[in-house]
């Protein structure tokens, strides 16, 4: 048995995961309309490459990545692109996002695609860029691009490869039913993520003991891989990327790091069974294994649901009772956030939709006043001062707030959970988190403004003195010319300027030979075309007067040649 | 030379402490020199503080002229864009209790604005772009302008000038990726039982069946 490490702090929540565990993952039919947000990951929103009207086929790509941070999107379905726009999306704001809507067509056909079977003499680079293809992102609930995490670059040898199958918090099963079906398959996927990073010398999967039937499906297949299953004690929060590095190596992520400077990197289960798909099946990430669970709902169990699928139509399948629910969570009841309407859609991170009963989760009682018990300093996985960090959120007072590590906080909600005082504690750090984030950008901006404000005044500055140099200019030439015209006033001196005028514009001899002889064969031409015209007239026959008129040309010409070449005769 | 110290005690000692004094002096005033401080640096730090919109509302022209005048003793509330947030980093710097906003010079908005220029309209005239302080406007003589959006501050300059009156401030747009969490609404007062102090709670007639069915 591996040695385990303890975290600092953690709750013990009502567990309630065997109720959505008595049925196998089941199907759902598929609904008429899938809503396909256009961000569904950390990073750039992908870009719709579809229009209206185009018909799509499953697993057929309808969004690029955008940037080296971002991921594709996949039809989930084969239909017809009916609508581009924005819809309400799963976000804690209840805010609408751009998505992609599918109206299904019944035919449920997937785009022709081969997979690679023998991943082992593939490339690393190639089976990074098929990820990224398949639009993969963290599938734990942070949505961070698969491929961006596992190509920490070269300067960080990955020799820690750690596969999160704790899913720690209440209600979720989602990746506990995973393993119980497809353990084979995920296995698959850890020799494929082994090989990407080079066969990293320790892979560990890490997993509560709270899930026998899950360890005991994947004992079999981890046999003769060097793959280490860890079992260590349930504890909520576990799941945590940072606590469960430390579980399983003992290793402390240092604040502002992440697992790949201290050569680790850290997968969850489901994200591996969707490498798995994308790299051996040629299927993108287009479905996820979803927790349908509260008393609310007359069914309880993980469904496969297409991403885009509603969260309404999850519910109408489990006999969703509308008046008894206290709200529809997505996500669980310690990190998962209330939802402003049931139409959003499911997405890649949607791990639970929470459906309880007001006894289940009553609503928030209101707020009494710290007592400073300290109860939430003793739960505290990140081992950060929570009622500390309260008074200063409240106060505003950003600079202690980052003195005391705030964005160490996982926001797991433990504080929250255990305050006597039903403080609603990680609202208060989100709030001030964005508030500082905010603070961060407005800071940059205003440091540019100044920058071209300043620049700008330069800039005025500059032509300003340009003007002033030349009206400086302009006076002296005018000053200059009255001086001269006045120094010099007799009427001898203007002729005799006029005449060095002239005799500056006369040409030099050669030129004006050049003009003469340009002249005499211009005359010589223009002879010859009415010694032409006189002749054609003479052969037409025409009356005595044009022939009269033509001769008169011709004279006309011929002494223009000949005053022409005396001239040049003369030059000579 | 030992006998001239022992015989001549006080000549001796007005040397001694002529020459240290001469050494010492004349260290300070190299370092003086070398370690000189161009510029007022309480002044640049004010001007971090101050939001850099250059909108003039405090009276002067821009940001910077305005932290020179706070520098020298100004009032320190004069800034509506910066708020009251401004105002209380500056009187932490300068360790002055923190007034509020003069309203003199405008009240503080909690809507961000930015200019919007109604293209149709645009007659070409550049006046708008002489005013902007941040070179956020585009355009030429007799041409089309149009307001670099990530650029303008939402200063105001530019409305002013505009002979067509095509400009119009519009509030910035917000969507999904810079929405934060809002604040909880603060706990009523700092003890529970202090119901009569309290704004929140005294306008209740019983605040106590609340806590008992909590309870």
């Amino acid at each position: 048995m591996r040695k385990t490490w303890l975290t600092p702090g953690g709750v013990h929540p009502p567990e309630n995961k065997q109720q959505s565990l008595t049925q196998p993952i089941g199907e759902l039919p598929i609904p008429d309309r899938l809503v396909v947000p256009l961000s569904q990951h950390i990073g750039a929103p992908s870009i719709a490459c579809v229009k209206v009207g185009d018909c799509v086929l499953k697993g057929q790509k309808i969004a690029d990545s955008a940037g080296s941070v971002s991921v594709a999107v996949h039809a989930p379905t084969s239909g017809t692109i009916t609508a581009i726009e924005a819809r309400p999306v799963a976000h804690s704001s209840g805010m609408t996002a751009p998505c992609i809507e599918i109206s299904n067509d019944g035919l449920d056909q997937w785009i022709a695609s081969e997979g690679i079977a023998d991943f082992e003499h593939t490339s690393p680079s190639a089976l990074l860029s098929v990820i990224t293809e398949a639009g993969i992102a963290g599938m734990g609930g942070a949505g961070f691009p698969t491929a961006v995490k596992l190509n920490p670059g070269f300067q960080r040898p990955i020799d820690t490869l750690i596969i999160n199958a704790t899913e720690c918090e209440p209600y979720i099963t989602a990746d506990d039913a995973l393993i119980r079906e497809r353990a084979e398959e995920i296995i698959e996927g850890v020799r494929i993520l082994s090989h990407i990073l080079g066969n990293p010398s320790n892979i560990l999967i890490g997993i509560e003991d709270n899930k026998p039937e899950a360890i005991a499906a994947l004992r079999p297949h981890i046999q003769d891989t060097g793959i280490s299953l860890v079992s260590f004690p349930t504890k909520y929060p576990s799941g945590g990327e940072k606590q469960l590095i430390y579980i399983l190596t003992g290793k402390e992520l240092p604040s502002g790091q992440i697992p790949a400077d201290i050569g680790t990197v850290c997968v969850n289960i489901g994200t591996i069974y969707a490498i798995k798909r994308a790299v051996v099946d040629a299927q993108p990430l287009i479905s996820r294994v979803t927790t349908v669970t509260g008393k609310a709902c007359a069914i309880n169990r993980n469904y496969n649901v297409l991403i885009g699928t509603a969260v309404s139509h999850l519910l109408q399948h489990n006999n969703f009772d509308q008046q008894a629910c206290s709200r529809v969570v997505m996500g669980g009841p310690m990190m998962g956030f209330s939802l402003t309407s049931e139409d959003v859609p499911i997405v890649k991170t949607s791990n639970c939709i929470l459906a309880p009963i007001y006894q289940e989760i009553p609503e928030d009682e209101p707020a009494q006043p710290c007592i400073r018990c300290g109860m939430c300093a003793e739960v505290c996985p990140a081992s950060l001062l929570p009622q500390q960090l309260f008074w200063y959120s409240q106060a505003k007072d950003h600079d202690r707030l980052q003195a005391h590590n705030l964005f160490d906080c996982i926001e797991c909600g433990a504080c929250s959970y255990v305050c006597p005082s039903n403080i609603p504690l990680v609202q208060y750090y989100r709030n001030s988190k964005g508030e500082i984030k905010t603070a961060q950008q407005e800071k940059v901006k205003s440091d540019h403004a100044r920058e071209r404000f300043e620049f700008h005044k330069q800039r005025i500055e500059q032509a300003e003195q340009e003007r002033e140099a030349k009206r400086a200019a302009r006076r002296e030439a005018a000053k200059q010319a009255k001086s001269t015209t006045a120094g010099s006033g007799s009427a001898a001196d203007i002729v005799a300027a006029a005449q060095a005028r002239a005799a500056a514009k006369k040409l030099n001899p050669e030129q004006q030979q050049a003009k003469l002889e340009r002249a005499v064969a211009s005359a010589e031409m223009r002879t010859q075309k009415a010694q032409e015209k006189l002749d054609s007239a003479t052969a037409n026959n025409d009356t005595e007067e044009k022939l009269n008129v033509f001769s008169a040309a011709l004279t006309a010409a011929q002494q223009k040649l000949d005053q022409a070449k005396a001239r040049l005769a003369e030059h000579k | 030379m030992l006998d001239i110290v022992i015989q001549q005690p006080i000549v001796a000692a007005l040397v001694a402490l002529v020459s240290l004094g001469l050494i010492f002096g004349a260290l300070l005033g190299f370092a003086a020199e070398k370690f000189k401080v161009h510029g007022d640096p309480v002044i640049d730090q004010i001007d971090e503080l101050l939001p850099q919109t250059q909108c003039g509302q405090c009276g002067f022209p821009g940001c910077r002229p305005y932290a020179e005048s706070i520098a020298d003793g100004d009032a320190i509330n004069k800034c509506p864009p910066g708020g009251q947030a401004t105002i209380n980093a500056i009187a932490s710097l300068l360790d002055v209790p923190a007034p509020d906003l003069d309203e003199e010079h405008g009240q503080e908005s909690e809507v961000k604005t930015v200019a919007y220029i109604r293209e149709d309209e645009c007659i070409g005239c550049t006046k708008c772009i002489q005013a902007c302080p941040v070179d956020a406007i585009l355009g030429a003589a007799k041409l089309m302008h149009t307001v670099i959006v990530d650029e303008c501050t939402g200063c105001d300059l530019c409305v002013e000038p505009c002979p067509v009156d095509c400009i119009d401030m519009l509030p910035v747009e917000q969507d999904i990726s810079q929405w934060q969490w809002p604040a909880p609404q603060t706990p009523d007062g700092l003890i529970a039982t202090d119901g009569m102090n309290n704004p929140n709670l005294a306008g209740q007639d019983n605040p106590e069946p609340n806590r008992e069915d909590a309870a």
